[in-house]
């Protein structure tokens, strides 16, 4: 999108290292006062540190999951409960949203309003299919009597990608808010830090659910 | 600007891209939607041995978050990005040794304990 416009040679005052395109222009305050760096990388390491923290508290569910999947006392297991078709969908709409996404931090990077705005919309309703498909898959897996009391397997199931769930829905609040707030206030120096790091919240849940959906439901339903 | 005037020890932060662009993000989708289809096939299907089958997931699991890593995350193995991948590799140590230590643990255990109704028939 927009090629145009990122050649037109606009300067992110916020970004670190060598800026792309016009080279003369480095910004001087960039690494001021003897290595201190810019906000953006300070904000985005951050970020990514709380990221793992994350991933670590999702490997702790892994290991329950994976500790307790035989224990069914008697009920249903992976195979007879795992609709894989449904899965599949929810793959997709979660890879192609993780894909909008991206596109959305082009148009952020590129300060291309419109193109932004689209590619949020995108990935707000590509989440928002993911989560009902979800509640759904939940909703029929409790009417079949296999709800999160009925054994220790399902129980660390609906522990593990509930809690995924709960993040996908925790991120598209936040996309509403990023929308909104670039909406109202346009693409401020905060307000892309904070597009940086949702987009890195984003693609980090996708990276979740590649996990989830191997260990979960490939193995689960294959065995 | 040279390649020569650049600070090397600069640092980029995760997501951050530089000269990405479209192509990296459609690359990225290819790849990855790629080695999705490949594990949904392989999961249901009788071409190859069936216990290898685990075996195979789980690598192009790790392959597709390598890809997701490097097409959508933007980490690379540039000296900019030595602080992103630093703390990635301790994240991947503490996962490594929580999921392993947990099944490692619980396997000696249900290996070395009595199986539960013969405990329960000797306390009578």
């Amino acid at each position: 999108m927009s090629g145009a416009r990122a050649a037109a040679g606009f300067e992110d005052p916020d970004r670190a290292g060598p800026a792309g395109g016009s080279g003369q222009h480095q910004p001087a305050a960039e690494r001021a006062a003897g290595g201190l760096l810019s906000k953006r990388i300070v904000v985005g390491y951050g970020f990514w540190i709380f990221l793992l923290s994350d991933i670590v508290m999702f490997s702790a569910f892994f290991a329950t999951y994976a500790v307790l999947v035989d224990e069914t006392a008697g009920g249903p297991s992976g195979r007879d409960l795992f609709n894989l078709t449904n899965v599949a969908i929810e793959t997709a709409c979660l890879l192609a949203s993780s894909f909008t996404c991206g596109l959305a931090s082009i148009a952020a990077r590129t300060r291309d309003a419109p193109w932004f705005h689209l590619a949020m919309a995108v990935t707000f309703v590509l989440g928002v299919a993911f989560v009902s498909l979800e509640a759904r898959e939940f909703a029929g897996m409790v009417a079949r009597g296999a709800g999160p009391t009925r054994s220790a397997f399902l129980s660390a199931f609906f522990t593990l990608v509930g809690c995924h769930g709960l993040h996908v829905s925790a991120g598209l609040l936040w996309l509403l808010t990023m929308m909104a707030q670039v909406f109202a206030k346009g693409f401020r120096a905060d307000i892309l830090r904070r597009i940086l790091c949702f987009s890195l919240f984003w693609h980090a849940l996708d990276i979740i659910w590649v996990a989830l959906f191997t260990v979960v439901y490939l193995m689960g339903a294959g065995q | 600007m040279s390649e020569a005037d650049l600070p090397v020890d600069a640092d980029t932060a995760p997501g951050d891209e530089r000269n990405e662009s479209l192509t990296t993000y459609l690359v990225g989708l290819g790849l990855a939607a790629l080695l999705t289809a490949v594990s949904f096939f392989i999961s249901g299907t009788t071409l190859v041995w069936g216990p290898s089958i685990p075996v195979a997931l789980a690598v192009l699991a790790i392959s597709q978050m390598g890809v997701h890593l490097v097409f959508f995350l933007h980490i690379t193995t540039g000296p900019d990005n030595v602080n992103n991948v630093l703390a990635l590799a301790f994240g991947v140590l503490i996962v490594v040794l929580l999921i392993g230590g947990s099944l490692w643990i619980m396997a000696h255990l249900n290996h070395n304990m009595m199986p539960t109704d013969q405990l329960m028939r000797m306390q009578r």
